[in-house]
Order: structure tokens, then sequence, then C-alpha cells
């Protein structure tokens, strides 16, 4: 390997590929090449860096420099001023909101210095289609660890004190589901995966896999030692191309390397990965519908028992893991149970990774410690609400979850906490809404969508969430009626009580989450046919307040239309013949002029 | 076995008792309680799906709240506490049915599911009365199923039933579910004729109108304004048990009658759809005559020709009588009394005489015991010989593909899960392979449900039946070479199993094979098992005319030929479906007058001086005696009609009035037949004793065949007269044609429909169990008539079957059997003749002639035939296949040897 004077650390997560990471990473190359600096500076795809709102992102290190916002026309002046004369480019420097200061190095971006990394602890660190940088960061030593010095029952007995809980979202202890898989009887077991992410507004679990698949991996092994399988299978959404194909190569590498296969590291364990694709159905989330998946089968919950841990996957004991759970394994195994239990809350140890997106600032990918405030993990890290906005909720645990308002932000992460505010942890998905959120509407989201991905099996889900979406679109384009509020209550109560699976039950969680801290938002919108925050299109009237507008035109620049009339210093009009009601004015006019 | 106990529970505060290893749906409805539920079924068992059967559970007699649970998915134990009736869980169930109820048509007035609607009861039940649902309703599109289902997607209420009797009981593949969500959709991938040969059975598992009959559709009728009887299918020689209803002198529909030993809940698709051969304008309706042979038959007053057939009687010569294995006992009896016991000939070939008589001899002369189909589906070690179970016993088919999941639940309950939470067990059992050993020349769709199939020529099979039994049998003498290497797998499966049965039967017309089978059994009989014997007949009774012991078909041509037949008299068969055209031909020739007693127009008819028509099995009552020996009775649906006379009468008079014996001017009654045969034979003696109904008529009157929403009484007949006339009598049933009679439940053989308060659809049959699944109230019904083997020490048959030698260009020729098609009543029946295959041979794809479509040649009993080549994976080697029964295939005795060449065409 040689030495380079300069590593560049350009992030290769899917969402900077999406904002041009390829483009720009081909004209660097170019112009380091053409500058004859491409000996002595390397560039380093690596996962997700996190922060995926300022994407492309580029760390350069060793100084720790920190780039964002990269376009492929700066790159001959920054290769010029940067990589030529060492002089860091300022103007691609991360720039805070609130006191507009520029901060040059990652460290000191509040974004990255208030996250503890621990399942993440390689994002952005190394390239994950090479094995040799994992092995580099310990990579394996947990796997070697549990291999050769340790029994299963010592490996089940370090998860146990690391008392990790499953992250996929229920929380369950990660080393009671080991033990019990352990201990039922059978030559044959399974080692699942679950990286079926299906939570709108979730993006961990891929994230992980693209940027560190060999922890993923290596967790594998170590479950399989734990409870002696011989074969693995890692369930992930075929949507996730880039994820897949970076597991492809770190299950290939880690063959290559006698990591995975026959006789692992010469201890004579043996085990194998496969990678099944999942077609995206959200129930194939669900434990028994993945497992009937794999199979070749209908993907449908089925009642337990027989537990997974028993009769699993071909009805062989199973045990299945979320990304995120089994990413924290490798570590937990090299420094000790007690190590991961030092930090977090006395119920939820070890640290929680989140999707934070929505109305704020920081849209990315944390990690943070467990018993860290709600609000700051909004404010902190995610340097709050755009545009100066105020904060109305932010929505966890997808659509099992629920919302917490302002005056519950305090609430530490914690499963049982955020479970007493009506909310649930969840695998990792935190949308933020600002003021311009409308909750109905937000409900009516993801009752859309939970409603769609409904296997059908059981009666409350597959009609009673119909029922429930029903009514609110209709709230939601003026047609609500007094009782239907009683009748939504009503709707999620039964669903609740009987749905089948763990999906369909939580399944009016948003609804009634909702309904908890803004029930007035429902009734105004029954009652007065009125939207509050003005996103319900049926409900506004697109009309021009004359008294607040202050008839600066840009409702007229806007409309593409061309229903709007405006002279200067005139009050706009619009034609509601020609209107299309596409919001456009509405989102540029900064006064609330229209409504 | 499962053990179970009997626990105190308390429902709604009282005690009461129930069994465990029962689930609580059950419990509460064996209790007599009304507890709502569309996805469990006593045959399906629980996945916990349509959350109808909610009900509050409490912890203890302090917990007021309580917890909602599903009843299908909670087990019976000792001390538990729940609520039917609580408010809240009133509410709970009134909300799901509102849900199901919401895209649902409401189009009852056009459903021919509508009034025996499962969701109409249900809704009824649960007291969802308000219709609130003010969106639009989903909609789907029909597809065409076949002739037999009538797809209506709009209706279903997405219970899973369908796939999962589909699917699971019937192993048909090609029904699923498709969609997600609020759109899930039960249908094949795309429209066609369902695979499944138990097709039918969806539209009674279906609880709402999405799968209806399309042959009652077409017939178009209220479901209460049938008449209905106690029946037994005449399609095969299993004796299913079915409820025909009529309509204007019309048959509608078929459908199951419960018997808990036979069919269960389940009818093959030629059982349920072949029905319509009674309403077929092949039907015979008016007596035909000719004085002389070569004038043209015409139609004949039946007083009139019952004058010349009298004269005719009175004649001096031999009267022949050709008895019929598609006729009732009585029937064949009556015929037997007519001409006199020397003169009556089964009306089988000598091939399928001796063959039944081989099984007649192993059945009632033991060792091993006839089984019944639900007993085989018990068996935890099944091997087949011989039959494709499919196409000759669908019932017993369809018991035995439920060997797996049998196995499954044995397995499960090791771990404690309980027999009815399908999902579980299930899921569980998914790998378990049941010990059924099939070995048949060609594939069978029982195949899949197989550990191990063999395929052979039939003296194969037979040296593979004797290779086990010298297995088992160490010390056996000369054991023969073991054609397969499978034996001594099959033996150890059937040594070490604790419930073996061994299925065989006469469809190859091989009887080394039968005898081997019984060899088997004989066998394990030595090694102390309990073993069981199934030998399939081919038709309804065929076993009943093997008891009455009569010569065969052969011996009243040899007679005929000798010159010495004044009269034939011929009842129910077609001899040209029997015996090759030429040996008919000249039999009938030889006959100085032949006498045709039909249901339809046959060649034997057209060849007949006097052809007089009968009454169906839907329009007169009598015996059957099935395979394992179960004399059953059917009673007339509708009364016989004045020119077309029941047969057993019709013989009885014709013998009264030619030769004065009898009750002369009375009119005759079955009973009177049933005695005299108890008498002259001891294996009917149990038929002498009055069936229990008959020894003690229900209170209240006879059972009525109509229910109580039969409408049009009074109107029915007013196109004949505007009086009402007074129903008429039926002295050979405790049956009567009305409405009116007896208002409890029958005496479980004289159930005319499943009914109960509140509950109109075919779930009621709930009602008339003690638990669901169980036997019928008033216990079994249909008398065997050998029941015990006697443990007698009798010998091996050992007979080795010749070996035979296939020169170049021969193959050997078997039988194949077709549901649809082989089968000569059903045929006439347009739903069933539509799925019938073109006349093929089959050849395995090895064959130097196995081409698609090709024709080929073959001369087989001075017959030269051209069929066309249908290439059939999996056919025995060396074999090739000639469906029976089809038209254009003649009779020939087979296995044969028969040279193939490649026909001009080609």
């Amino acid at each position: 390997m040689s030495k380079n004077r300069i590593q560049l650390m350009l992030c290769g997560g899917t969402g900077c590929h999406s904002t041009g990471s390829k483009k720009f990473e081909k004209a660097l190359q170019q112009e380091l090449e053409a500058k004859g600096l491409a000996e002595e500076i390397k560039i380093v795809e690596t996962g997700c860096n996190g922060f995926c709102a300022v994407g492309p992102v580029m760390l350069v290190q060793p100084e720790g420099i920190f780039y964002q916002k990269l376009k492929v026309e700066d790159v001959p002046y920054l290769v010029e001023e940067h990589f030529l004369k060492g002089r860091p480019v300022k103007k691609f420097f991360f720039v805070e909101q609130k006191n507009k200061a520029t901060i040059p190095h990652m460290n000191d971006i509040p974004f990255f210095s208030n996250q503890v990394y621990r399942a993440m602890r390689n994002k952005g660190v190394i390239d994950p289609e090479v094995i040799d940088e994992y092995i580099a960061r310990e990579g394996y030593f947990g796997a070697a660890k549990a291999l050769n010095e340790m029994t299963p029952e010592q490996v089940v007995e370090q998860i146990k004190i690391s008392q990790l809980r499953g992250r996929g979202g229920a929380g369950f202890p990660t080393g009671m589901k080991w033990a019990f898989a352990a201990a039922s009887p059978g030559e044959e077991k399974y080692v699942l995966c679950n990286a079926d992410e299906g939570d709108p507004g979730a993006f961990m679990d891929r994230s992980i896999l693209e940027s560190d698949p060999h922890a993923v991996l290596e967790g594998m092994i170590i479950a399989a030692r734990a409870i002696n399988a011989r074969q693995g299978y890692i369930y992930c959404r075929t949507e996730y191309q880039l994820a897949i194909r970076r597991l492809d190569i770190a299950i290939r590498q880690a063959k290559e390397y006698g990591l995975l296969g026959e006789n692992i590291l010469g201890s004579g364990f043996s085990f194998n990965i496969d990678i099944y694709q999942g077609a995206g159905a959200f129930v194939c989330g669900e434990e028994t519908a993945l497992m009937r998946s794999i199979e070749g089968k209908r993907g449908m919950p089925r009642p337990r028992p027989p537990f997974p841990a028993h009769k699993g996957l071909w009805d062989k004991p199973t045990i299945l893991n979320n990304v995120e759970t089994l990413a924290n394994i490798p570590q937990i195994i090299i420094k000790g149970g007690a190590w991961y239990a030092s930090i977090g809350t006395e119920k939820s140890k070890g640290t929680k990774v989140f999707a934070l997106s929505g109305d704020v600032n920081n849209i990315g990918l944390v990690e943070v410690p467990m018993g860290l405030p709600i609000r700051k993990l909004i404010y902190d890290i995610g340097g709050g609400i755009p545009g100066g906005k105020k904060f109305k909720a932010v929505q966890l645990g997808g659509p099992s979850g629920g919302c917490i308002p302002e005056h519950k932000l305090d609430t530490p992460i914690d499963y049982e906490e955020i479970t007493k505010v009506g909310a649930i942890m969840g695998s990792g998905g935190a949308i933020v809404m600002d003021e311009n959120t409308c909750m109905v509407d937000m409900a009516r989201f993801f009752m859309d969508f939970i409603q769609d991905e409904s296997c059908g099996k059981c009666t409350p889900c597959r009609e009673g969430t119909r029922r429930m979406l029903e009514l609110l679109e209709k709230i939601c384009h003026g047609e609500g009626q007094d009782g239907d509020i009683q009748s939504l209550e009503a709707l999620a109560e039964v669903i609740g009580q009987s749905a089948l699976c763990g999906l369909g039950q939580t399944a009016a969680n948003p609804v009634l989450s909702t309904l908890r801290f803004f029930r007035e938002e429902y009734e105004t919108h029954i009652k007065e046919k009125v939207c509050p925050a003005k996103r319900c299109v049926a409900l506004l009237k697109f009309e021009v307040n004359p008294e607040m507008c202050k008839k600066c035109g840009l409702c007229f620049k806007a409309c593409p239309s061309e229903a709007i009339a405006w002279k200067k210093k005139e009050v706009a009009v619009i034609d509601k013949s020609k209107c299309v009601k596409c919001m456009s004015c509405f989102d540029k006019c900064k006064f609330d002029a229209i409504f | 076995m499962e053990i179970t106990e009997t626990v105190s529970i308390h429902i709604d505060g009282k005690p009461y008792q129930a069994q465990t290893g029962r689930n609580l749906l059950e419990a509460c409805l064996a209790l007599g309680f009304d507890v709502p539920h569309f996805c469990w079924h006593p045959a399906l068992g629980s996945v916990g799906a349509c959350r109808q059967c909610a009900v509050k559970r409490f912890r203890d007699e302090n917990d007021q709240g309580g917890e909602i649970i599903m009843a299908c998915m909670t087990p019976v134990t000792p001390g538990l506490r729940i609520s039917i009736h609580d408010p809240e869980v009133l509410r709970f169930r009134a909300a799901v049915i509102e849900w199901l109820m919401i895209n649902h048509p409401h189009d009852c007035p056009v459903c021919d599911e509508g009034g025996e609607c499962h969701l109409q009861d249900m809704t009824v039940m649960t007291g969802h009365t308000r219709r609130e649902y003010r969106f639009r309703k989903r909609t789907h599109r029909n597809q065409y199923l076949g002739p037999f289902i009538h797809h209506e997607m709009n209706r279903c209420i997405q219970c899973y039933r369908c796939v999962r009797f589909y699917r699971n009981i019937a192993g048909g593949r090609d029904l699923n579910v498709f969609g997600a969500h609020d759109h899930v959709y039960f249908g094949r991938h795309q429209d066609g004729v369902l695979e499944s040969e138990f097709s039918g059975n969806l539209v009674e598992i279906c609880p709402t109108g999405t799968f209806t009959d399309k042959t009652q559709k077409a017939h178009n009728t209220r479901i209460w304004d049938l008449q209905t009887a106690p029946s037994i299918c005449v399609h095969c020689g299993l004796g299913c048990n079915t409820l025909p209803g009529e309509r204007y002198g019309q048959l509608r529909r078929v459908r199951n009658r419960y018997h808990h030993e036979i069919n269960g809940y389940f009818l093959c698709d030629r059982g349920r759809f072949g029905y319509e051969f009674v309403n077929s304008d092949k039907r015979l309706r008016t007596p035909l005559y000719r004085p002389e042979r070569n004038i043209a038959q015409r139609e004949m007053r039946l007083e009139e020709l019952f004058q010349q057939a009298v004269l005719r009687l009175k004649n001096p010569g031999t009267i022949m009588g050709i008895g019929s294995p598609r006729a009732s006992l009585e029937a064949n009896y009556a015929l037997r009394s007519l001409v006199g016991p020397e003169n009556f000939y089964a009306g089988v070939t000598a091939d399928e005489h001796a063959l039944l008589e081989l099984a007649r001899t192993i059945l009632t002369q033991g060792p091993a015991r006839a089984v019944s189909v639900q007993e085989a589906a018990r068996s935890d070690a099944v091997l087949v010989l011989g039959e494709d179970l499919t196409q000759t016993a669908p019932l017993l088919a369809l018991a035995l593909g439920g060997l797996g999941y049998q196995k499954a639940v044995a397995q499960a309950r090791k771990v404690q899960l309980p027999a009815w939470d399908d999902a579980a067990v299930r899921q569980f059992g998914q790998e378990a392979k049941p010990a059924l050993f099939i070995a048949t020349p060609q594939p069978t769709r029982l195949d899949q449900a197989a550990r191990t199939c063999v395929r052979a020529a039939p003296h194969e099979i037979a040296a593979l039946g004797l290779a086990v039994q010298a297995e088992l049998s160490k010390d056996s003498a000369a054991a023969p070479e073991a054609p397969e290497a499978l034996a001594p797998d099959i033996a150890q499966a059937l040594a070490k199993s604790e419930r073996p049965l061994i299925v065989t039967g006469t469809s190859l017309g091989s009887p080394a094979m039968v005898q081997a089978a019984a060899d088997i059994a004989r066998a394990l009989c030595r090694l102390g098992k309990s073993v069981g014997l199934i030998c399939c007949v081919p038709e309804c009774n065929s076993m009943g005319l093997a008891l009455l012991q009569a010569k065969n078909l052969s011996a009243a041509f040899q007679k005929a030929s000798e010159g010495r037949v004044d009269t034939v008299i011929v009842l129910e068969n077609d001899l040209y479906r029997r015996a090759p055209a030429q040996a008919v031909d000249a039999f009938l020739q030889k006959a100085g007058a032949v006498m045709v007693l039909d249901h339809l127009r046959t060649p034997t008819s057209l060849k007949a001086d006097m052809v007089i028509p009968v009454a169906t099995f839907a329009q007169t009552s009598g015996t059957l005696v099935n395979n394992e020996g179960r004399a059953q009775r059917f009673h007339a649906v509708f009364p016989a009609d004045e020119t077309i006379p029941e047969a057993f009468r019709l013989l009885v008079e014709l013998k009264q009035a030619a030769f004065g014996q009898g009750r002369p001017h009375l009119r005759p009654v079955l009973e009177d037949q049933r005695l005299e045969l108890s008498r002259a034979f001891p294996v009917f003696s149990g038929l002498a004793e009055p069936l229990p109904s008959l020894a003690q008529p229900a209170p209240g009157g006879k059972v009525p065949r109509q229910s109580m929403g039969y409408s049009g009484r009074t109107a029915i007949h007013a196109a004949v007269s505007v009086h009402e006339p007074k129903p008429p009598h039926d002295p050979d049933a405790p049956l009567a044609f009305s409405m009116e009679g007896y208002e409890g439940q029958p005496p479980p053989e004289l159930i005319t429909h499943y009914h109960a308060p509140g509950w109109n659809s075919v779930q009621a049959l709930l009602k008339y169990q003690s638990i669901a699944g169980g036997p019928l109230k008033g216990g079994s019904y249909g008398r065997r008539l050998f029941l015990q083997a006697p443990a007698a020490q009798s010998d091996f048959f050992e007979k080795l079957p010749p070996a035979i030698d296939l020169k170049a260009a021969e193959r050997l020729l078997v039988p194949l059997h077709h549901l649809f098609g082989s089968e000569e009543l059903s045929m006439a029946a347009p739903a069933v003749a539509q799925l019938a295959p073109l006349p093929y041979l089959a050849l395995n794809p090895e064959d130097p002639l196995a081409e698609e479509g090709r024709e080929v040649l073959l001369t087989v009993a001075e017959q030269t035939l051209c069929l066309k080549v249908k290439v059939m994976p999996g056919l025995c080697r060396g074999v090739a296949g000639l469906p029976m029964g089809l038209a254009g295939i003649p009779v020939v005795a087979l296995p044969a040897q028969v040279v193939l060449t490649k026909g001009d065409a080609t």
C-alpha cells in the first residue's frame, strides 16, 4: 500500500450519490491526475457519512477539514487552493445556521461532536469495499475472540450483560433471544439479519450496510457461534442496490479471507451468509412474515407460538436481528458487555441511531447515547428548525410510532420513556415537523402508508385501516362530519386490540398520537373547514388578504399558471378559474397573506 | 393420540364443562353458544385471520376489565373465565362484521348463496344492522374458473378459507391469494378451469357467494325451494353421502352430506356435478317396443308394454336376468327373484367379476380389516398398489393427501402445539413427509403428498408387493427377487407404524396385485399389527353385486350361444361398456327378446325389443354397498314419474303379474325385498333389521324433505290442477314429500338439510354434531356387512404373476382412468363431459413413437385402433396407457401386450 499525503474521504452513500458525488469524484480524480497529485492524494469512497443534508460531503484527512455541498465546477479551484497551495477553502466549510459562523473541522461541527459512535464507528472512515480497512479498525477481532476464546454460553452471557435491546423497534433483549435459540434443540439453526427497512423516513440500516457491511457480517458470525447456526440470511429490500452490492463484495472478501465459510479462522466452526432480496413489502419486516418470504411463500405474519427461536425459518430454531443490533455486536465482544452498558439509562443501554429528517436543518444519520433528551437531538445535533419557523412535533417510530410535541421534548431517548408519551423508539426514523405541518394530513399520510402495506390477512388491519384512511381523507377534503373523531377513536381502539400482528396492532398509533396532542386541529378541519397549517389544499380558498398583503409580487412571479394579477404597489388578485392549486404562491408569500 | 380431559370453565359467570385439546371457539359452539366466526372451519382449523370470534377473557373472578381474545386461538384450560355477551366484546364483533360488510355488494336477491349464507347468518348474529359507510366500495373483476365454479369476487370477505382448503387440503396449486391490503384477490393467475378435482368444495367452504355452484346457477333456484333427501353418490365405489336438491322435477344441485367415517365435509367434483345425467336429454322418457327384430322401436304406453312383457314372460323358456353394479341391491335382487337364481348373472365381465370376487373374499375372510376413508386418513404408513386414487376413488386420495398434516400434528403435539392451531402446525411440520408409498404405472395427482413413488407395470407392482411381504415375514419361504430395491424401505415403514394401511383396487385389472396387497396385510397381521386394507371397486354397487354371488357376463354369453335363452332382461346396464361389441351383438342376436330397463339411451337399449325407462337414484330408494362392505340407503329426492317406474317395483310387479307370486295387488315395498334378501344371503342378515328410524318413526310424523321456507306449495302444480294435491306417499322411507312433519333434529341418516335457529348455511351442521368435526349426534350409520376380520391364520396367496416378455415393437397396454370421462353416468352431465379428454394413447417420453399428437395404430382383441399419442412424462417404460370409458375407446381386456405402429397420417 502506497503512502499518501492526503486521503480524501468522499462520501459514497446513496444520499451523496444522489447529490452528485460520483461525478464529483470523477472530476476530482481527473484534476488530481492533471495536476500530478494522484500519487500523493488518494480519494477514498466511504459509506454514508451521515450528514446527508449538505452532500456531497468530503473529509480531508489527516487535517480533518470537512467540505460540504461540493460541485463538479468547484474542483479546479479546490485542488488549486487546498491541495497545491495548502489553503483550505472557506466557501465549502460548514456554516452554522444560528450565527452564520463557518466551522472548518468536522469534529467541531455540533452535528458530529454531539454524537457517540458505536454501531456507526466506521462510517466515513473506511472504504466499505475493502476488507483490509475494516480489519485495520479491529475488524473481525470480535469474531476471532468469540470463535477461539469463548464458548457459546460466554458469548450469550456478554450480550446479556450489555443489555443490548433489539434495535428494530420492539426492544426485545437480544441476549435473551439468543439464549432461547441456543437452548432450542436441533442440528440446523439459522441467523437472520433484518434489513427490510420499511418505515417512511428511515435509512439507518441502509446507511450502516453501505458504510460498514463487515460489521453486520461479523455480528452474524458471532450470533451463529452463540446459537450454533451454519447458515445465515440477510433479508434486504431490493431497492437497496448499493447496500446489496457492498454486502455482496463484503461476503466474497470475507470468504476469501477465511472469515466466512468452512472452518472459520481454523476454529472448526463453519458459517455461510446469503443475501435474500425482498420485494419491498412493509409487512415482510415482521419476523414471521420475513421468514415465510425467505421460504418462498407469501409474506404474511402468523400467530405465535411457536416462536422463531424454537421454530423459525423452515421450522428450525432461528434468530432474527436488525442491522443496527448486529453492528453493535463485535464491539461488545471485544470490549465486553459491561463496556456497552456503561452508557445509557437504567433499562436502555448503549446508543441509538436515528435518521433525522423533515423540517430540521441538519438532515442526516446520527448516533446518540441513550438518555439524551430529544430536544438535544433536534436542536444541538439537528441544528433546529430551518427558516426560523416554530417546532411543532417530531414523529418517532414510523407508522407504528407517534408524535412528540414541544412540551414533551425533554423526554429522554429511552424505550420506556418514549412509550409513555405515546410514541415508540422504533427503528430510528425521526421526522421533524414545523408549524407549517398539518397534523391531520400527517396522520393521513401514515395511514395511507399503513393501509397500502397491510398484508390483507386479518380483518382489522385490512378493512379497519382503510376505514380510518377514508375518514382522514374526507376530513382533509373538508368533508368531515361530527362524530368522525369518535369513529376514528373507536376504529383505532378495535384495531389495536384485535389485529393479528404488531404492525396491525400499532397501525392506528399516528392517529391516536396526533389526536392526543393536536385534537383541536382535527376539530378545526371538521367544524370550521379550515386547515390551520394551510396544507390541506381542499380547505384553502386561494384568495389574498388585502390587509396582510405587502404587494411584493412574489406570488405573481411564482405562479406557473398566470392566475395571479399583480401590479407594483397593488394587492395581488388570484383568478380562481386559472388557479391549479399548486401551492407555489403559499410557499413564496412571507406574510401569510394568502388563505 | 391426544389425551383430553373434561375441565370446568366459566362463561358469562356460569360454570360449564369443556374438553381440553380443543379451542375455545369449538368448546363454545359445542356448548350451544352462537359465537360468530369466519376463518375457522372444523376441517381447516384456526388461523386467527378474521378476528370475528372475539370473546373476553378474565384473569379471575375479581377481574372486571378483561381482555379481548380470539376464541379460535385460545386453548381450553381449566378455570378459564370468559364472556361472550360482554357489551364491549359485542361492540367489537359488530365492528368486525361491519368492516366485512363494507365492500360486500348486498346482492343477496341474485346470489345463489342467499338463504344459506354464513355471512348473512353471522351479520344477523352479531347485530350489525345499521350501515354507516359512506364511501365507494372496492370492486374486482371475476374470473372464468371452468364449468363447475362461478366466481363473484366482490362478495369476498377475505377469510382465506378457499385457498386454505384448495392448497392445504386438496393439494391444488392454481388457486391463490393475490394482491395485498384491501385489494386481496382470490383466484387463479389468469382465467381458466380450476385444476383440482375437489374444486366443488369451494362452494361449501366459502362462507359467502364468492364461489358458487355454476350448475345450480344455470338452474336458477332459491335454495329454500329445494326438496332434498339423504342420498348416496352413484359415481364411484366409495359411497360418499350426498344431499341432492330438486325443484320442478329437476335435480338442481348436489351438496355434501356429512358422514363422519366416509366423506366428512367434502365431495369430489364428479360426485358433486355428475348429477345432471338425471336431467339429461339423453334420458329415456317413454317406453319403447318393437314386435319384431327388423322394425324400428316405437313408443308405447307403459301399461301396454307391461302387458306385452308379462305375455313374453309367461312364454315357456328360459328368462335370463343381467344385473348391474350401478343398480341398487333391491333392484338386482328383484331381478334375481324374477328370473330365478340360476338365471341371474352379474353384469360384469369374467375378469372384473373375478377381481370383485377376490376383493370380496379378502375383505370377508380376512385377515385385514376393511377400513373407511376417514380411518385411512388416520393411518401412519400407507402403501398404494396400482390405484390412481384421484381418478378412481377421489375422496380416498383427498384423505391420504392429508397424511403429511397428520404427521405434523403428531410432531407438534410433542411440543404442546394443539392440532387445531393450523398455521402453527403447518409451519412446524412443513418438512414432514408421511410414510405414503405409491406404486402405479402412471404418475398420479397424489404423488406430491407421497414419500416415494414407484412407476411400474401391473405385474411388477404385484412383484413389489410380494417382495414387501417377503421382507415382512422373514421366515416366509421362497422370497421372490425384489423387482424394486424399495421393498425393504416400504416394509420397514409399515412394520414401524402403528396404523398401517394397504390400498389396492380393481382398476388395473391385476388379480396378482390385489393378492399381493392381501399378502402384505396378512404378513403385517402376523406381526401383530392392526392393519387396514382398502380395495377400491369401480362402481357404486360393485361390492353389493359381488355379494349376490351371481355368475359373470361371459357365462351368460356362453349360455346364450348354446341357444337356450328365450328372454333377456338387462337391468340398468349398458353391455357395450362391459364386453367387446361383437360378443354383445352375438349375445343380443341369440336372445329371443331383449328387455332393457335403464335411465339413459345406451347402445344396448337401441338394440332392445322392449325398453322401459326407470327412475334414477333421485326418484327411487334402495341400498348400495360400498367398497368397504358398508350397506347404505339412499332415498328418493322426489317422487317417481308415472311413466318412469322404479326398477325394483316394476320387477316385482312383473313377477306378480306373470307368475302370480308375492302379494298381488299390493304395491311392492322396498322393505319386503330387503327382508327376502336377508333370508337368502347370510351376509345381508343385518339388513333385515329395520333401520332404527323405521322402527321408531320420528315423533311428529315423517321427516320432511322440504324446508320450512319451501314456497309455492299451493301453486306449484297449478298448471296441472288448481287443487292442492295431497303429498305423494312414500312407502319406502320415513321421509315425506312435504314441508310438514317431524320438526326436531331427525336421526342422523335422515337429515334432509342442515338448519338450526340462526344457522341457515351448511355451517348449521355444527348443531348436528356433539363437537365440531365429530360424529353426528345419534351415532354412525350405514351397516358394515363384514366388520371384524376373522383372525384366522389364512395362507398367503404368494402367487407371483407370470413374467411378461415384451417383444421389440410391443408395449404393455394398461388402463388409465379419468375422473371426468371414465364413468358412464356422469358423462351425461354436460359440465363433467366438458372436462373429459379426447381419446388418446399415453406413451413414455422415451418411447420411440412418443411424439405429441402423432397417430399410432394398435390391434387389440381383434380391433384396430388409431389413436393420437399423448406424451406422459413419468409413465412407466414399456407401457402404453389407454384411457378407459372414453367415447371411441372400445372395451378390451387389459393389461394386454400390443404392437404399436405409426399411423398413416404421419
